[in-house]
């Protein structure tokens, strides 16, 4: 756990005992607590997922009782680390009020996170959608299959060097080129 | 793509789990519970091979969808039946995939309204505010007062109309035709004002960061007015075509029911939760939008299958309606859009003699009196604005549950990513063990119970 866990804001109250518990248990499963506009993410060692995630369904203080969404993130070109792909995963606790984030960074040669599915029911879809979309592998999930794409698609198009298609036109070999290559070539980045 | 070869899952091997590893153990009955059918139509030969090998000679599977009427679009059940019982249901969707995430990411964040408003088209009016919502919280900006209310007001007339599809709809594969015809027709009243509003229909794009692009049109407040009154009888209407209908409770009491756990297991949300009896409702729980201000209940109930879904989707219309007053009462004034030239959008439209929208003082400032006016003009349409670094997740109570926007930036004029948390998408893994042990017809009641919108399941 890095040392630079300092958050710019004050995390709501109910989330301090999540927070310190988290600290105290799981310090070595914790890579960093970062925070942004009121929210925090936990950033894990994906070999301790499904043992932190069963800590904040179960214990008293987190009650994080709804996986609220994964979403599926690659991070090429947003940050220098090697491991650009990431599964972000959306905790909400009933009881308390909260909602927590947990992050899972892994590289694209060894794409492997651990399922949620045994924590969490409802992970099925969310984890099938990722791996669709990222090519994240959710070890364990009863059945990691497309869900949106054709099941023979070749590769994973949400992937940042996942390239976008044109369009060819039913006109002499007419073709509408992919919308990032349009009318602003070389300059129609995102920075 | 990348350099390295990452295997990738071929047609024949579809139905294959990932490499094992250690931690990873499925028995043979959980895979035959998860067990997949692939979209493309090739695995009807599996699942009759399978079907026969395991001497179930007496199971018929048929596919309910992904062209079949009561299905809510293009969603395909592959349903193994027993008899007439059901033994097994898969939904299989992706077939209204449009891949609106990726292609957010190749445009400006103002274009990007155009394209979430398309996802859940029956609550275009949510998807745009949460993704607004979104984009605002990255800038660090509140949005006018006045754009807030009207954003709420437009919300909860949307949910409205969303709940009136709904029961049309459901009305209609249970029999009940009249209710069909009824539904409708109010929901063609709030799309009338939706439309004198924004101007289209559906498909608004009339929420945009910072504000929303359009004040309401002169008369717009009595006619709105004039619907709520009109409405309250309406939903009394329906009370006592449906409520105490014989019919009606024997296709809907009882069908369906999963408990309160199964539920949040499930990540369910919405108004398949409130019927389970959890009154939870991000309006009250983590207002946004300034819902505190505004009263209203949480409608519950207990039943947990598809009449108690019923009541609570009627209770939650008639909420609205108090919303929607309460809104119209307090109504504040000024502007409606932000009015900080590198964010709010500069051109007010108005309609121009020649019936096309167009702002002939706007196009008299820009071009006549201030060269600074025309710069901002022309950098807020060619090139967008430019979103703080950070990432956000900001989750909206929809008429179908949770719909959680998670947007990215990376500081430039393009959300870097934007992913959307749909209900419709999650709550739709409850059609499985919801169906199962029933009967056909009423797995068309449990499905529609959940009443997902495939435009938001696939994206």
């Amino acid at each position: 756990m890095t040392e630079a866990a300092e958050l710019d804001f004050q995390p709501p109250e109910a989330l301090q005992p999540v927070l310190t518990g988290l600290r105290e248990r799981f310090e070595d499963a914790i890579r960093e607590v970062s925070g942004h506009r009121g929210e925090v993410v936990v950033e894990l060692e994906r070999d301790r997922l499904v043992e932190v995630c069963t800590w904040l369904r179960d214990h008293p203080a987190a009650r994080f009782r709804l996986l609220a969404s994964i979403s599926g993130i690659d991070y090429l070109n947003y940050d220098d680390r090697p491991e650009r792909l990431c599964a972000d995963y959306n905790l909400y606790s009933f009881d308390h009020n909260i909602r927590i984030r947990l992050k899972v960074r892994v590289t694209v040669e060894d794409p492997h996170i651990p399922s949620v599915t045994g924590v969490w029911p409802g992970a099925n879809f969310p984890e099938r959608e990722a791996y669709d979309f990222f090519g994240i592998r959710f070890d364990g999930h009863p059945n990691l299959v497309r869900i949106h794409m054709p099941e023979d698609w070749k590769g994973y198009p949400q992937r940042k060097d996942y390239p976008l298609g044109g369009v060819d036109v039913e006109y002499i070999g007419a073709h509408i080129p992919p919308p990032d290559t349009r009318r602003y070539k070389g300059g129609w980045t995102s920075t | 793509m990348s350099e390295v070869e990452v295997p990738v899952v071929q047609p024949g091997e579809a139905h294959e789990l990932p490499p094992a590893s250690s931690a990873e153990h499925v028995s043979v009955h959980e895979r035959r519970v998860h067990q997949v059918v692939a979209m493309g139509g090739g695995d009807w030969a599996e699942v009759t091979a399978r079907a026969a090998a395991e001497g179930q000679d007496d199971v018929m599977i048929i596919n309910m969808g992904p062209q079949h009427p009561s299905t809510h679009g293009v969603l395909r059940l592959v349903v193994e039946l027993k008899g007439e019982e059901v033994i097994n249901l898969q939904p299989v969707v992706g077939y209204l995939h449009t891949g609106i995430e990726k292609s957010a990411e190749f445009r400006t964040w103002v274009q990007g309204v155009t394209f979430v408003t398309r996802m859940d088209y029956l609550a275009p009016i949510f998807n745009e505010t949460a993704y607004c919502l979104a984009t605002e919280k990255l800038l660090g900006i509140e949005p006018p007062p006045r754009a807030t209310a009207l954003r709420v007001l437009m919300m909860e007339l949307n949910r409205i109309s969303s709940h009136l599809v709904w029961l049309a709809t459901t009305g209609l594969e249970l029999g009940a035709l009249s209710i069909m015809l009824y539904g409708f027709r109010e929901r063609e009243e709030i799309l009338d004002i939706l439309e004198d509003v924004t101007g289209l229909r559906m498909n608004h794009a009339w929420v945009r960061p910072a504000g929303v692009s359009q004040d309401l049109p002169d008369g717009t407040e009595d006619k709105i007015r004039a619907f709520v009154r009109d409405m309250r009888s309406k939903a009394d209407e329906y009370e006592t075509l449906l409520t105490n209908n014989p019919i009606w409770l024997e296709r809907t009491r009882g069908i369906g029911y999963l408990s309160l756990d199964e539920l949040i297991g499930l990540s369910t949300t919405g108004p398949m939760l409130r019927a389970a009896g959890l009154d939870h409702d991000l309006r009250k729980a983590q207002p946004y939008c300034g819902y505190e201000q505004y009263e209203f209940t949480v409608p519950t109930a207990t039943g947990s299958d598809v009449y108690a879904r019923y009541q609570v989707r009627l209770a939650e219309m008639r909420e609205s309606l108090r919303i929607v007053e309460q809104v119209l009462d307090t109504l504040p004034g000024g502007p409606v859009m932000s009015e900080d030239p590198k964010i709010g959008w500069p051109a007010k439209l108005a309609l121009g003699p020649d019936g096309l929208g167009n702002s002939p003082a706007h196009v008299q400032h820009i071009m006549g009196e201030s060269m600074e006016a025309l710069i901002h003009h022309f950098k807020q349409v060619t090139e967008g604005i430019k979103v703080p670094r950070g990432e956000v997740y900001v989750p909206i109570e929809s008429p179908r549950g949770e719909l959680g926007y998670h947007v990215i930036s990376d500081g430039g004029n393009l959300p870097y990513r934007v992913h959307v948390r749909d209900p419709s998408f999650v709550n739709l893994q409850t059609g499985t063990p919801m169906s199962i042990g029933l009967l056909v017809a009423d797995v068309i009641a449990a499905m529609s119970s959940i009443d997902p919108v495939l435009g938001g399941v696939d994206r």
